[in-house]
């Protein structure tokens, strides 16, 4: 990749951006990221189709499908300049990041054709139906049921899953179920994909420490998916789950360092302001944050390499710990400077952002795998070292 | 994107580097190295530095060196630091030869860094405050004019590899500002080894009294402040970090090789998650300390010195810190026999402690990087 078409690529998506993301779009910047995903709903679903129009949905998908193409490079190119530029969370991710690469790698020709388009276009939103109440980090255990209906072929679906972020905002959720009666473990799943508006599925939000609610719970009472709608075949829904949870590669996490950037920025703002900078252990916790900052920038790009060396698995396998366990101590440091003032809900918005921040970034190391999830996966496969006894499924 | 990804040749540098390393510097000559107390094995020198070119890494071609980048020269060290290899190649190639560069006249270059280049001589700084952030700041050497030449007076405490180094690099205290001064062997100073906790690395005094140095001992032309050596001063701390991370890695490697082979309760004690997730949280940091210690060396030829300095410190604050904790979770890891002398961590303990206090403890590398962010305009990226 010469830098100078990434440089090119920077300029055209700064260029759109500051003309797009302006007006009535304005109130979008910062807002909506986790923690903070039910904010603004409706006007972050036209800034998708406004950013479907200028073609920066999907621009790493391949061009038969509409995207770009972009290289890894590239991707975090845009992403940076996105972050940069205070771009909204992404209602689209899910649909974009995950299951649309899903279906571009498993998916029949049919569901490719009537899934991706729409999710390109900003026009159909997704969400990931895998947590129940039983299967958390032990997501093997998943419970709900799906059965096979003989005059259709459909699968009727039974159970509930949880915490299921953006449902409320959603059209189509994928679904991991147990379509093998009396099956355990990894064995006997499928891989669904259900309209959510329809009548055997109920959603009801969860509040969360923030206040909002974002995420749900999604109940499941012999709702429908189409004998069409499941990828890969009954009993292969495990692989292709985690495959979908390895298109995450951390190319947006890259872009997310540019926010991680602005919020460090504002502490030591504020530090500077109020006198917390005259604080010899806050001076260190804040210098130590920038350190493990600029460590992380670096960890990702060796994370993002293709190095199948043993320190190369290691950066890979570290990054989601490192980054989401620097993102809350950040938050704290934020209140710790904040002191007294970090408690008064006043609307200052600076103030606002730190606190949001601090609540905010507790769900960085409960999602996505959890921190003692990470240091198992490290140790597992980074380390070969044994694996956790497991306890026998009840 | 900056390309953090090694190329071939390095991979093939770092390779070669490790398997040298295994083989001549292996756990039976670190013992004989401990044994001797001389920090210093010269057989081996001689092999990386006249034969491999260690020295050589980042010096341009116009002086005779290869001028590769950082990059390569963090990877010899990475390994070096591995095996706690009693070489004076900090010394010589992240220390001498990079303040050579940033404040000697290119006469006085042309005239040394070629000697370094090709292995002829060990050469070190006689920092005036070793453990220092700013080990410029102050020195205990004088300088006076006389006759044509100079008299220098002042005894330094501590200075690595004294005692191996053919030459001596001197910053002393002249009427306005610093000056360089070059001792070769046999200039009539003095160095005197001093006993260390850690075995592996050699230390020495240096006392200069009314030591009478010719005009052309001078390096530098006239004067230099410590912030014009901010270059040499990063890559040396750069070094420092790439030789703690290396040594991190293998007291871990130690720790994993131990726990997976000791049985209690019936299990490998690798299979307790205690055990398991202190080690991982070790490879956290670790990784986090080597992309900093890679991405560094990688920005250096493009970075300004401020930035080059405060990633510098950023790596030595989390190396410094990584390496101690990865040497006393490995006493701990082992049990009994992490007490004893004859296995290995403790070795890596001392050198871990010994190593944090050169050119700054990481507390005062942080309190330089809050000064830099809490003083000014606060500097995205
Ligand atoms: C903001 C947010 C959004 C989310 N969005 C979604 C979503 O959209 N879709 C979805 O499917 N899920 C979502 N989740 C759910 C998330 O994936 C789970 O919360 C997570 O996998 C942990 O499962 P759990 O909550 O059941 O906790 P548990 O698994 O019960 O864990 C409780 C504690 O036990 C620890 N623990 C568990 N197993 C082990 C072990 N083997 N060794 C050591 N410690 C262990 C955990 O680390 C944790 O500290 C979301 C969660 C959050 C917080």
């Amino acid at each position: 990749m010469s830098d100078d078409r990434l440089a090119a690529l920077r300029a055209e998506v700064r260029a759109w951006l500051s003309e797009h993301l302006a007006g009535r779009f304005e109130p979008l910047r910062w807002r909506g990221h986790a923690g903070d995903g039910d904010a603004l709903p409706e006007l972050r679903k036209e800034w998708e189709r406004e950013l479907a129009g200028g073609g920066w949905t999907c621009p790493g998908w391949p061009a038969e499908w509409g995207g770009r193409g972009l290289s890894v490079a590239e991707q975090v190119a845009f992403q940076e300049e996105y972050a940069r530029a205070g771009g909204p969370g992404r209602i689209g991710h899910i649909g974009e990041g995950l299951i649309g690469p899903t279906l571009i790698e498993f998916g029949t020709p049919a569901q490719q054709q009537r899934f991706l388009p729409a999710i390109r276009a900003g026009t159909e939103f997704w969400c990931q139906g895998y947590s129940e109440p039983q299967a958390g980090s032990d997501l093997a255990n998943v419970r709900t049921r799906a059965r096979r209906e003989d005059a259709t072929g459909d699968w009727l679906v039974h159970g509930q899953k949880v915490w299921t972020s953006l449902a409320h905002l959603s059209d189509w959720i994928f679904v991991l179920a147990r379509s093998e009666e009396g099956s355990t473990g990894r064995h006997g799943l499928i891989f669904l994909l259900l309209a959510l508006d329809q009548p055997g599925i109920e959603i009801r939000p969860i509040r969360q420490i923030g206040g909002g609610a974002e995420f749900n719970s999604v109940f499941f009472d012999g709702a429908r998916a189409r004998a069409e709608h499941v990828v890969g075949a009954a009993g292969e829904g495990w692989r292709i789950a985690t495959a979908l949870l390895g298109f995450e590669r951390g190319i947006s996490t890259l872009g997310q360092q540019m926010a991680f950037a602005q919020e460090l920025d504002l502490v030591c703002r504020i530090a500077r302001e109020n006198g917390a900078a005259r604080s010899p252990e806050l001076r260190q916790r804040i210098a130590r944050a920038w350190a493990g900052l600029r460590a992380m920038r670096y960890l990702a790009m060796r994370a993002l390499c293709d190095d199948a060396s043993r320190e190369g698995r290691l950066a890979r396998l570290g990054y989601k710990y490192h980054w989401s366990n620097w993102h809350r101590d950040l938050g704290r440091l934020a209140m710790d400077v904040l002191g007294p003032d970090g408690n008064v809900v006043d609307g200052d918005p600076r103030r606002e952002r730190l606190r949001r921040l601090f609540l905010f970034s507790r769900a960085d190391t409960i999602y996505g795998g959890t921190s003692e999830i990470q240091l198992n996966l490290i140790a597992e496969q980074g380390l070969g070292m044994p694996r956790e006894p497991r306890g026998d499924r009840s | 994107m900056m390309d953090l990804q090694l190329t071939d040749d390095q991979r093939l540098i770092r390779q070669q580097a490790a398997r040298l390393l295994a083989d001549r510097a292996g756990p039976q000559q670190l013992r004989q190295t401990v044994a001797a107390a001389t920090g210093f094995d010269a057989a081996l020198w001689r092999t990386v530095a006249r034969q491999l070119g260690w020295c050589a890494m980042t010096i341009a071609e116009r002086h005779g060196g290869l001028g590769l980048s950082l990059t390569e020269l963090s990877l010899v060290v990475e390994a070096a630091g591995e095996r706690l290899a009693p070489l004076p190649l900090w010394s010589t190639a992240c220390a001498a030869a990079p303040l050579l560069s940033a404040v000697a006249t290119e006469e006085a270059r042309a005239a040394i860094l070629p000697r370094i280049a090709a292995g002829e001589i060990a050469a070190t700084v006689a920092w005036g405050d070793l453990g220092a952030a700013d080990p410029l700041a102050a020195t205990p050497v004088t300088a006076v004019p006389a006759n044509g030449g100079y008299l220098l007076d002042g005894l330094v405490t501590q200075v690595v590899d004294a005692e191996a180094a053919d030459l001596v690099l001197v910053p002393a205290r002249l009427a306005q500002g610093l000056a360089l001064f070059a001792l070769e062997r046999g200039a009539g100073h003095e160095t005197r080894q001093i006993e260390t906790l850690d075995a592996t690395r050699q230390i020495g005094a240096l006392e200069m009294r009314g030591l009478r140095l010719s005009a052309d001992a001078r390096l530098d032309a006239d004067g230099f402040t410590p912030r014009a050596a901010a270059s040499a001063i990063a890559t040396a701390n750069l070094g420092l970090a790439a030789e703690q991370v290396g040594a991190a890695r293998a007291v871990m490697d130690l720790t994993l090789a131990y726990v997976g082979e000791r049985v209690q309760f019936g299990r490998v004690i690798a299979s307790f998650q205690a055990v398991k997730h202190r080690c991982a949280r070790l490879e956290v940091d670790l990784a986090e300390a080597r992309a900093m210690v890679l991405g560094a060396a990688a920005n250096f030829a493009n970075a300004e010195d401020d930035e080059r300095l405060l990633e510098a410190r950023a790596a030595r604050a989390l190396a410094s810190d990584l390496l101690f904790r990865a040497a006393e979770e490995s006493i701990q890891l082992h049990g009994g026999v992490g007490f004893t002398w004859e296995y290995d961590p403790h070795l890596y303990l001392k050198r871990a402690q010994a190593v944090s206090a050169l050119l700054g403890s990481a507390d005062r590398h942080l309190e330089a990087i809050a000064e830099h962010l809490l003083a000014e305009a606060c500097h995205e990226r």
